[in-house]
């Protein structure tokens, strides 16, 4: 009897955890094979975990407001390499420039955010697609006014910045004289492995802000319209104010974790460092267990930790098994791929077994709903 | 007496443009504007009239096909098909295994679609199963169930066990190229086919003609009991099911079509093009259809033949003329700026209407 309460347990836990579990066993699997000393990994691990943590963090709040998974993160990252392109321009470098980027970065995100918000409250129902499709449009935009606009619009005058055409950025911007101060700044040294304490002492507070945010009133207004709009909005919650601002601050520390990225990274690819972050932040996500309607902070971490052991054992893993180098690359970016699309999946699925679980009143209101 | 009409048809006039602004809708209508001004503004900046037509007919029937593929599951309800990479897929896989297997000139594309329409099918009809299970979240699901799929055959091109020679990497002997050139085998095939050449136009009739052969049918199709029937699903399922239409089967239908239609529409871009592209290649390939065909007019859930027509035409004459027309009067190559814009513009403002966004 005990034995079976425990089995079927054990399934459950297993069926909730799916993408966790399988992702374990890749690493177990992968990680003899590939034949990385454990400091080695430790270490790669911790400076990915700096690195990425912030960013992840920022798809947090538009999941609890029941907007999906936010592929408009896209556009803080944008306005975070917008606000240090300025940055080193101006040749403001070290902890002043990271700072100066992070408050430059605030007017841009916000005015993003906005209008990202504004859009996806005309598409209800479809905001993951519509904030993907977003995050395609604007960088139309944001390729218009950094490859056209800067420099000949926009001042921007150093010669390490701009193309020598006279207007436009440079494929690459160094930040070498950034790199890493944020990390290097109270790094503490253990057995070989660099601790970026400073970030972490960040992402921390980040942290408590998420959770301090989840007790305040607009925090609650925005579960409340995440669970259900309709009985928010009876409730007298502005649901279209609160969707947006939800959108703007996941936009405003997306573009905060944008510049932590980089300076972490050292140099700015101008035209893509932002597109793949999207979709590297949301698979992390997922990885950690997180669903389209619920993710916590444990989540993040534990998906960084995963995602990332997979994402740096994987190449010479694949390597070892098949003698070729490439399968590894594209196996790793096959499963960031099949990790959304099975996590969207099962999703989808669960919520239309709730659906039909909720018996005949609640159809008939969906239907006089469709009628509307 | 005048004097009370001409203010009673004023009113109705704008009314009347009003309406037309709003059901052809302004993004279009910028769009359509846009192209006719660098049509007009071509012969004046140096970029030869009959040039740019050809080179847009040329593209438009590239391209036609895989917009085409879109009409079937906006009809049954689906959606805008973000997973047409699955069915580009499935045609790259009947373009390599015809060459692989030695057959050479037009026999290589017809063997082409024969092996590449039971792979079409069978991944079609997977897809098409799991799209019913997840009704409702198609289009985010389709993005990536075509990202999933062009990323897993990253991996087979590399280890499925090709030995053309015109086909792998030289050295190693083994792994399929990134590009594959088709001279010798497809390249042209139908294009040349009474082909008409006046001066610098040129239109490859060939092409032009498969397209239409296919787009009839489509249209011939829609019209036959099981096409009003899919077209039912579409605008009111439950209706349908009333009426004693099997949802599920239809809604798989119309995926395995619409799969079978880009697979097909992938060799006709290549035959065109003259060159296989692998890897990843088909992945960001949905995106120009989608916005081809929601240019033309199409919305979420409503699409014909007319919308891909126009659509296809407009979309292909911005790729073409920008480049040359902006380059010779602005001297910047802005052409990859206003692709993105206009064609993503006109994503998100499909998604974004109340009216279509209805289901």
């Amino acid at each position: 009897m005990k034995n079976k309460s425990f089995g079927t347990k054990l399934l459950t836990f297993v069926r909730d955890n799916t993408v966790p579990i399988m992702f374990v066993l890749i690493c177990v699997f992968c990680i003899p094979l590939s034949g990385f000393s454990f400091s080695y990994l430790l270490n790669e691990i911790i400076t990915r975990m700096g690195r990425n943590i912030f960013l992840i963090l920022a798809l947090l709040i538009p999941i609890m407001s029941g907007m999906g998974l936010n592929f408009g993160m896209t556009l803080g990252a944008m306005a975070g390499e917008i606000a240090l392109i300025f940055v080193s321009d101006w040749q403001i470098w070290g902890i002043p420039g990271v700072i100066l980027a992070m408050i430059l970065s605030i007017p841009i995100s916000v005015l993003l955010g906005a209008f990202c918000g504004k859009i996806l409250n005309m598409a209800k129902g479809r905001e993951m697609i519509t904030s993907y499709i977003i995050s395609f449009f604007m960088n139309g935009i944001y390729q218009l006014i950094v490859l056209y606009m800067m420099g000949s619009i926009i001042p921007i005058k150093h010669f390490s910045v701009k193309l020598p055409r006279g207007y436009g950025i440079r494929n690459t911007v160094s930040l070498l004289n950034m790199r890493q101060c944020l990390d290097n700044l109270l790094a503490v040294r253990v057995g070989g492995v660099k601790i970026p304490v400073l970030t972490f002492l960040i992402i921390g507070v980040l942290c408590l802000f998420i959770v301090w945010f989840r007790k305040t009133k607009l925090g609650q207004d925005m579960r409340a319209v995440g669970q259900d709009m309709n009985v928010a909005r009876d409730a007298g919650i502005n649901v279209e104010r609160t969707r947006i601002i939800s959108i703007i601050i996941s936009t405003v520390l997306a573009g905060f974790g944008m510049v932590i990225y980089l300076q972490n990274m050292g140099n700015i690819a101008t035209y893509s460092s932002h597109s793949q972050i999207g979709m590297f932040c949301i698979a992390a996500l997922l990885v950690g267990g997180a669903s389209v309607d619920k993710a916590s902070i444990g989540n993040v971490f534990l998906g960084v930790i995963l995602f990332h052991t997979m994402f740096i054992v994987a190449p010479k893993a694949g390597a070892q098994i098949t003698g070729d180098s490439m399968i590894g690359e594209y196996f790793r970016v096959f499963v960031s791929y099949g990790v959304i699309t099975l996590s969207l999946i099962m999703y989808e699925t669960k919520k239309r077994r709730q659906k039909s679980q909720m018996g005949l009143q609640l159809q008939q209101e969906q239907m006089e709903e469709a009628a509307k | 007496m005048n004097e009370p009409l001409y203010t009673s048809t004023n009113p109705t006039l704008r009314e009347r443009l009003r309406g037309f602004v709003n059901s052809f809708g302004l993004p279009r209508l910028i769009i359509a504007a846009f192209l006719l001004m660098l049509y007009i503004a071509a012969p004046f900046v140096g970029a030869g009239f009959w040039m740019q037509i050809s080179n847009t007919i040329n593209r438009f029937s590239w391209n036609a096909i895989m917009v085409l593929a879109m009409v079937p599951m906006i009809h049954s309800g689906c959606g805008l098909n973000f997973g047409l990479p699955l069915g580009i897929i499935s045609g790259l896989l009947g373009a390599t295994l015809s060459i692989e297997f030695g057959f050479t000139g037009g026999m290589s594309f017809l063997m082409a679609i024969l092996i590449a329409t039971p792979i079409a099918i069978v991944l079609g009809a997977g897809y098409g199963w799991l799209l019913n299970k997840i009704k409702g979240g198609e289009m985010m699901i389709a993005t990536y169930v075509g990202f999933s799929s062009v990323s897993f055959m990253c991996m087979l091109w590399l280890l499925l066990p090709y030995h053309s020679p015109t086909m792998v990497w030289g050295f190693a002997g083994k792994g399929l190229r990134t590009t594959i050139s088709l001279e010798g085998f497809y390249d042209k095939v139908l294009a040349n086919f009474l082909q008409i050449n006046i001066g610098s136009l040129s239109i490859p009739t060939g092409t032009l003609l498969f397209f239409a052969l296919l787009a009839f049918a489509m249209w011939a199709f829609l019209h036959t009991k099981t096409g009003t029937a899919m077209t039912a699903v579409g605008s009111n399922p439950t209706f349908a099911r009333a009426a004693g239409v099997n949802v599920d089967k239809m809604r798989l239908l119309s995926v395995v079509i619409s799969t079978w239609l880009a697979a097909i529409g992938i060799l006709v871009y290549e035959q065109g093009f003259g060159f296989i592209q692998l890897y990843m290649a088909p992945f960001y390939m949905a995106l120009p259809a989608v916005s081809a065909i929601l240019i033309g007019g199409a919305s979420v859930n409503k699409a014909s033949i007319a919308n891909v027509i126009i659509g296809t035409f407009l979309f292909q004459g911005i790729v073409t003329m920008t480049p040359t027309v902006m380059n010779n009067m602005i001297h910047m190559d802005m052409s990859e700026v206003i692709r993105v814009v206009a064609s993503q513009g006109m994503i998100l403002y499909a998604l974004t209407r109340k009216t279509e966004a209805s289901k």
